[in-house]
């Protein structure tokens, strides 16, 4: 019996198996919209909790990964409505003794700042679209929505950043 | 905004930003799974339904008692 039907008929063999064939997939796309490897983590297993929760409503002939995108997808806008409003600083930033690095950093922060304000719904679409540069039609799957709500959603958020952060710069 | 300064606000985020592009798992999360399928589901005690029924029949029987009910919770 094919491996998804199983699943879909509640075996946990096969969800084990199919846990372990999409464990790295799942962690990638929520790690890239949380940003935190430790949450990421703790999400990816919410949502193959999840996922197996809910095992009878998957259809074995559907797209078991991109319904597993949105199962991440809402676990991990979830966690940012509930979360702080921040965008983790990656850790990798050399450190610059250029007397622009000070500069640098604060527009850098700035950024951060203003991406950590938007509504959980938007930064999703800027940090998955813009940062990581994945298509808008797969965003849209992942959040169940159209391709063209997804560009509106892209409009709005930048439209947002682009004056937080001219208003930064005015305050300078 | 046209599509020169989308490129240009494009680029200044992903500097500040930099993309995670294809990170690896750094460990198996089965074990951590299984723990979570191990664990005893949260059971509501018997007289616990009970009371929820009794106090939904109450409120659907005497409305005047919701205020009094929610004063409570």
């Amino acid at each position: 019996m094919d491996l998804l039907k199983r699943f879909a008929a509640g075996d946990l063999d096969a969800f084990e198996s199919l846990f372990r064939q999409y464990q790295c997939k799942v962690y990638c796309w929520i790690v890239r919209i949380v940003r935190d490897p430790a949450t990421a983590e703790d999400l990816t297993v919410e949502t193959l909790w999840r996922a197996y929760r809910a095992h009878a409503r998957f259809h074995p002939d559907g797209n078991f990964e991109g319904w597993l995108r949105r199962i991440g997808t809402n676990a991990a806008l979830d966690h940012l409505r509930t979360a702080r409003a921040h965008v983790p600083l990656p850790e990798d930033f050399p450190a610059d003794s250029r007397p622009d690095a000070a500069e640098q950093r604060e527009s850098r922060m700035a950024i951060h700042s203003a991406l950590g304000s938007l509504p959980p719904q938007l930064r999703v679409v800027v940090q998955l679209g813009l940062i990581e540069e994945e298509p808008y039609r797969t965003i849209g799957e992942a959040l169940g929505i159209s391709e063209s709500a997804v560009k509106l959603r892209m409009f709005r958020a930048v439209r947002i950043l682009r004056k937080k952060l001219h208003d930064w710069d005015v305050r300078r | 905004m046209n599509d020169q300064e989308y490129e240009q606000f494009r680029k200044k985020l992903r500097g500040a930003i930099p993309p995670l592009g294809q990170p690896e798992l750094g460990r198996d999360l089965w074990p951590a799974m299984l723990a979570r399928l191990n664990k005893p589901r949260m059971r509501v005690a018997w007289y616990d339904w009970l009371l929820l029924s009794a106090a939904g029949l109450g409120a659907c029987f005497f409305p005047g008692l919701i205020p009094a009910l929610l004063y409570h919770l």
